[in-house]
C-alpha cells in the first residue's frame, strides 16, 4: 500500500526546498541573535559583506569551498554505493602526509610540473589507502563501515601526532610541524597567479587547487553517471539484490567506491599542504570532512549541488569569522550554532517540508488527468 | 439490506484519479467480489473503505448511515474488518496473542487472554474456524496464518469483512478451505468484500461482482448471470484469448541438465533438496509448487545468484560444481538468460531510467560501451528498440523504471533477456501483478522463444499458467522435486495434492526424464 504520491516539479525538489530549509535556518538563527540582544538584519549584513564583500573576503570563502567540494564528493561517491564514509576527516588528513612526504622528499629535485601531478596521485593513493581498509571489513568481513570510518578518524589523528611529534618534526623546533617545503613544493596562490597576468587582487589562501576541485567535479559526475563502473556503483547503492542477479560483485564495488571516496577526500591535503601551509602540521582538516557530509546532503550527491552547497558553507566558514570578529556578543561558538542549525534544517531535517510541499502542489496543479497510467497500491 | 454503499467516490494522487465517481452496492450477508486489472483502482477503493486514504469527495453508507472513516480505527469502529494480502501477523506470538493485539482490555494480559480464548472457541463453534490457539503464528502454514488474520478481524466485532487478493499464497486445498469458511461466514449474516484478479474464484464463490477499470466501476453482475469470458472483457476493455494456443514441442539436445542439486542456506536447511532435472531446446519445463517451496533458491543456483550446495549443473558443456561455482554473470556469458520471480526486488532498478534497467546484467557488454564511457545513444536506441519490439508503454526510454505499470515493467525484463536470444531461458513467475491484456503477450512471447528452440524452465504459483504454457510439469515441495505429470493428465487437483504432497498416489522422488509420464509425453511429440 505504498503511497502513491506524486512526483514535485525538478525545480521545487532540487531548487526551492533547500532555499526554504536554509531561510528557515536563517530565521531560527536570527531568534537566537535577537535572543542575545544583537541585530539580526545587522548579522547577516556582516556575514553576507564578510563571505563576498572584498577581495579577501572572497579568496577565503572559495578557499573552504575548494576543501568542502572535495569532502562533498568523497561523502557522495560513497552514498551513491549505499555507504556512509564518515572518514572524510581521518582519508583528508592521511592524504595531506601523503602530500607532505612527497614534497619533503622531492622538493629538492624536482620542478612544481612534476611535483603537483606526483602530489595529486600521491593524495589519492594515500586517501584511498586509508579509505580501504574500512572498506575492506565492510565488504568482507560485515564490520560495519560507519563505525570503522570514524575509528580511523581517530586513528589518523594519533598517527599524525606520533609522526609529526617524533618523526617529521623540524629539528630544533618546539611546534609539531616539519621544515617549509622549498619553493618548487608551493603551488601558486590565486594572487599569485593573477599577478602573472598583471592583475592585482589581494593575498588570501585560495590558490591553484579550486580548479583541480572543479575539475574533480566533472570527473565524479562523468565517472558516477557515465562509466560503467559508476552504473555498478549506482545498481548496488540502489538495489544490492538486482547488483548480485546482474552479476556485480558488491563487494568489488564497496572497495571501488570506498577508495574513490577516499582519494578524492585526500585532495583537501593538496589544497591543504602544498597549497597554504607549505610545510606538515597538525590538525589542518580542520572539520571539512564532517562538514563534508553537510554539503553532500545539502547537494542530494549531485556534483553540481555540491558545489552551491560547498559555497554556501564556504562562506558560512568565512563570514562567520568575520561576524564573530565585529559583534563582540556573538562569538565564535555561536557561529559554529548557525553553521549546526544550516546542517540541521538542510541535512538532518532536509525532508521536513517536502510532504508539506507535496499537498501543497497537489491542491495547485490537480487536474483531472487520464487515470489509465496510474500505479495501484 | 444493504451494507455498504458507496456513492461517487473520487481519489486522486496528484494528477492521477484512482478513483472516479465510483458507486458501489453491496447486501448485508452476501459475498460480493470486486474485480479488475492492476491499477484499476480496487485497493484503493478498499483502502478508502479501511480509512487508510480518506476519499476527496463522495460518501460512505455503513447499513445505510453516512460514515466517515477516517483511520482504520473508526472502520474497525463501522465493523469493517480487512485481510490483507500480506499478513500482518507477530510471528513470535501466539495466536491468541496475536489476535488480541490492539484490544488486550487493560494493562494486564490475563483477563484479555481469558476473554479472547472464550470468543476464540465460540468463533471456532460457530463458523467452523479452528486453529491452534497456543502456537505460536510464525510457524503455522500460510492458509491457518490468513485464518487468524480473519479470526482477529471477527474478534472485533467485524461484520463486514474485505479480503484483498487472498488466494496468492495458497494451494488448491487451502483455497477450497478458505472458500467454505466464507461462506459459513456468509450464513452468519457477515458480508464478505474479495478483491481479486483471479477470474475462477469469483465465478467460484461471490454471489455478485463489481468489475472496475481505469479507477472507475465499468459493470455490476450477479456471478450466476455472467461468465468468466464477459468479465475478462469487461476487466481489460476487449476481448481476450484465456487459452493459450500452441503447437507441439519438438525438443531437441538437452540444454541444462541438473543432477543432485541441494541448496543449504545459512541456517543449514536445505531449501533445495537434492533435485535432479533436465530441459531440453524448443520445451518448456514448468516447475509447480507453493510459493517458499523452493523455487526461488532452485532459479538463483540455476542462474549463479547462490553457488550450490552440492550436486551439479550443466550448461552447455560447462559444468558447474560446488568447488567450481560460477556468478550470474560467468552464467549469462554461457548464453543463459533469466527473468527473476520478483522484479521490484531484482529484475529492475526502481531508481533507474528504463534504458538503464534495459541493460542490467549486460551492462558490460561491448556494444553499450566506449573504452572508458558508456555509449548513452546506443543504450537508448537499444532500449527504444526493445520497447517498440514487446510493445511496452509508453515506448520512453527516459522514464523511470518505477513509473511503468507492472506488465511493461515485466515486459522490459522479458525484452531485455529474450534480446540474446539465449540457449536457456529462466522465467520465474512471468505474469504475478501483470494484466490480463499483457498476460497473453508474455505467454506467446514465451512459447515463441520455445519454438525458436530456447530451451525454457518456467517456475510459477499460478497452475493454470504452469498448465497451459510447459510440455512437462515437475511438482516441487518442501526442496524436493515430488513428482512429474504430463499436462494432458495435469489438472488443479492432481497438481495441488502433489504441491501439499498430501497425494494418494506415491509419486516416486526426483523423477528425473525417464518416467512413464515423460516417456508418453516424448512419445507424443
Amino acid at each position: 500500500m505504498s503511497s502513491a504520491s506524486a512526483k514535485l516539479p525538478r525545480w521545487v525538489d532540487v531548487g526551492l526546498i533547500p532555499l526554504i530549509n536554509i531561510l528557515l535556518a536563517f530565521i531560527a538563527s536570527g531568534l537566537i541573535i535577537l535572543l542575545i540582544g544583537e541585530d539580526p538584519i545587522e548579522a547577516v549584513r556582516i556575514l553576507v559583506w564578510g563571505a563576498f564583500g572584498t577581495e579577501e573576503g572572497i579568496g577565503y570563502t572559495l578557499y573552504y569551498t575548494t576543501n568542502f567540494i572535495f569532502t562533498g564528493l568523497a561523502v557522495a561517491v560513497a552514498f551513491h554505493t549505499g555507504l556512509f564514509n564518515i572518514g572524510g576527516e581521518g582519508q583528508a588528513y592521511i592524504g595531506g602526509l601523503g602530500v607532505g612526504l612527497a614534497c619533503l622528499l622531492l622538493d629538492g629535485s624536482l620542478p612544481l610540473l612534476l611535483i603537483l601531478p606526483i602530489s595529486i596521485a600521491v593524495a589519492a593513493i594515500f586517501g584511498a589507502a586509508w579509505a580501504y581498509i574500512p572498506a575492506y571489513l565492510q565488504a568482507y568481513r560485515g564490520s560495519h563501515v560507519v563505525i570503522t570510518t570514524i575509528m580511523f578518524n581517530f586513528i589518523a589523528s594519533a598517527l599524525m601526532v606520533y609522526l609529526l611529534v617524533n618523526v617529521l618534526i623540524q629539528p630544533g623546533q618546539m611546534s609539531p610541524e616539519s621544515r617549509e617545503f622549498a619553493p618548487s613544493a608551493q603551488l601558486p596562490f590565486m594572487h599569485e597567479a593573477f599577478a602573472w597576468f598583471g592583475v592585482e587582487i589581494t593575498r588570501s589562501p585560495l590558490n591553484l587547487t579550486i580548479f583541480w576541485a572543479l575539475i574533480c567535479c566533472v570527473l565524479v559526475w562523468t565517472f558516477i553517471w557515465r562509466t560503467r563502473w559508476g552504473y555498478e556503483i549506482r545498481t548496488v547503492g540502489f538495489n544490492e539484490t538486482a547488483a548480485v542477479y546482474a552479476g556485480i560483485n558488491p563487494k568489488k564495488i564497496i572497495i571501488l567506491a570506498m577508495c574513490v571516496s577516499g582519494a578524492l577526500a585526500g585532495f583537501v591535503g593538496l589544497n591543504e599542504i602544498l597549497g597554504v601551509h607549505h610545510r606538515l602540521l597538525l590538525n589542518f582538516t580542520a572539520g571539512y570532512g564532517f562538514t563534508g557530509i553537510a554539503v553532500s546532503l545539502m547537494g542530494r550527491n549531485h556534483p553540481i549541488g555540491i558545489v552551491l552547497a560547498s559555497l554556501l558553507f564556504g562562506a558560512l566558514y568565512q563570514g562567520g569569522a568575520e561576524l564573530a570578529f565585529d559583534m563582540p556578543k556573538i562569538t565564535r561558538d555561536m557561529v559554529v550554532v548557525i553553521q549546526g542549525l544550516v546542517i540541521l534544517f538542510s541535512g538532518a531535517l532536509a525532508f521536513m517540508i517536502k510532504p508539506g510541499m507535496e499537498r501543497l502542489f497537489l491542491r495547485l496543479f490537480s487536474n483531472a488527468a487520464r487515470p489509465d497510467t496510474m500505479t495501484e497500491a | 439490506m444493504t451494507a455498504i454503499e458507496l456513492r461517487d467516490i473520487n481519489k486522486s494522487f496528484g494528477p492521477v484519479q484512482a478513483n472516479r465517481n465510483v458507486a458501489l452496492k453491496i447486501n448485508k450477508g452476501t459475498i460480493h467480489g470486486i474485480i479488475g486489472e492492476n491499477g484499476a483502482g480496487k485497493s484503493t477503493l478498499m483502502s478508502i473503505l479501511y480509512g487508510f486514504y480518506e476519499a476527496d469527495s463522495g460518501d460512505i453508507l455503513i447499513n445505510g448511515k453516512i460514515t466517515r472513516i477516517r483511520s482504520s480505527n473508526e472502520a474497525i469502529g463501522a465493523g469493517i474488518g480487512m485481510v490483507h494480502q500480506h499478513f500482518m501477523l507477530v510471528d513470535p506470538f501466539t495466536v491468541v496473542e496475536n489476535v488480541m493485539l490492539g484490544a488486550e482490555g487493560g494493562a494486564l494480559l490475563n483477563k484479555g487472554i481469558d476473554k479472547a480464548r472464550e470468543e476464540l472457541e465460540r468463533l471456532e463453534r460457530e463458523y467452523g474456524l479452528d486453529v491452534p490457539v497456543d502456537s505460536l503464528a510464525g510457524d503455522l502454514p500460510v492458509g491457518l496464518q490468513q485464518r487468524v488474520e480473519i479470526l482477529k478481524a471477527l474478534y472485533r466485532g467485524a461484520e463486514i469483512l474485505i479480503l484483498d487478493e487472498p488466494t496468492g499464497v495458497l494451494t488448491p486445498q487451502e483455497t477450497d478451505q478458505l472458500f467454505r469458511i466464507l461462506k459459513a461466514l456468509k450464513d452468519q449474516g457477515v458480508t464478505v468484500v474479495l478483491i481479486t484478479h483471479k477470474l475462477q474464484e469469483i465465478m467460484a464463490v461471490t454471489d455478485s461482482v463489481s468489475v472496475m477499470r481505469g479507477g472507475e466501476m465499468v459493470a455490476h453482475r450477479t456471478t450466476a448471470e455472467t461468465s468468466k469470458e464477459e468479465l475478462a472483457e469487461l476487466m481489460v476493455g476487449r476481448k481476450v484469448l484465456l487459452k493459450v494456443d500452441k503447437k507441439d514441442s519438438r525438443p531437441g539436445e538437452t540444454a541444462l541438465k541438473v543432477e543432485g542439486l541441494s541448496v543449504i542456506d545459512s541456517d543449514g536447511i536445505a531449501r533445495v533438496d537434492n533435485v535432479s532435472l533436465s530441459v531440453r531446446h524448443g520445451e518448456i519445463l514448468g516447475i509447480a509448487g507453493v510459493s517458499g517451496n523452493g523455487q526461488s533458491e532452485l532459479l538463483k543456483a540455476l542462474s549463479g545468484i547462490v553457488p550450490p550446495s552440492r550436486g551439479r549443473i550443466e550448461l552447455n558443456g560447462t559444468v558447474v560444481t560446488p568447488e567450481r561455482p560460477l556468478d550470474a554473470r560467468q552464467f549469462r556469458d554461457l548464453n543463459l538468460a533469466h527473468v527473476p520471480e520478483d522484479r521490484h526486488r531484482m529484475g529492475l532498478v526502481m531508481a533507474f531510467d528504463a534504458d538503464e534497467s534495459a541493460i542490467l546484467g549486460y551492462h558490460r557488454s561491448a556494444a553499450y560501451n566506449g573504452p572508458i564511457l558508456m555509449n548513452r545513444t546506443a543504450i537508448i536506441e537499444d532500449c527504444a528498440q526493445k520497447m517498440a519490439d514487446f510493445d511496452v508503454r509508453p515506448p520512453t526510454p527516459e522514464l523511470k523504471s518505477a513509473n511503468f505499470s507492472g506488465g511493461n515493467q515485466q515486459k522490459i525484463v522479458l525484452a531485455r533477456e529474450m534480446a540474446r536470444k539465449p540457449d536457456v531461458l529462466l522465467v520465474g513467475q512471468p505474469t504475478r501483478g501483470v494484466d490480463i491484456g499483457a498476460i497473453e503477450y508474455i505467454h506467446k512471447n514465451l512459447i515463441a522463444m520455445r519454438d525458436a528452440g530456447t530451451a525454457v524452465l518456467l517456475v510459477s504459483v499460478e497452475l493454470e499458467e504452469i498448465m497451459s504454457l510447459s510440455d512437462r510439469i515437475l511438482v516441487m515441495f518442501e526442496g524436493r522435486i515430488v513428482g512429474e505429470v504430463a499436462p494432458e493428465n495435469a489438472d488443479e487437483r492432481t497438481l495441488g495434492l502433489m504441491m501439499a504432497n498430501a497425494s494418494p498416489v506415491s509419486y516416486e522422488q526426483a523423477s528425473g526424464p525417464g518416467t512413464a509420464n515423460s516417456l508418453t509425453q516424448e512419445a507424443g511429440a
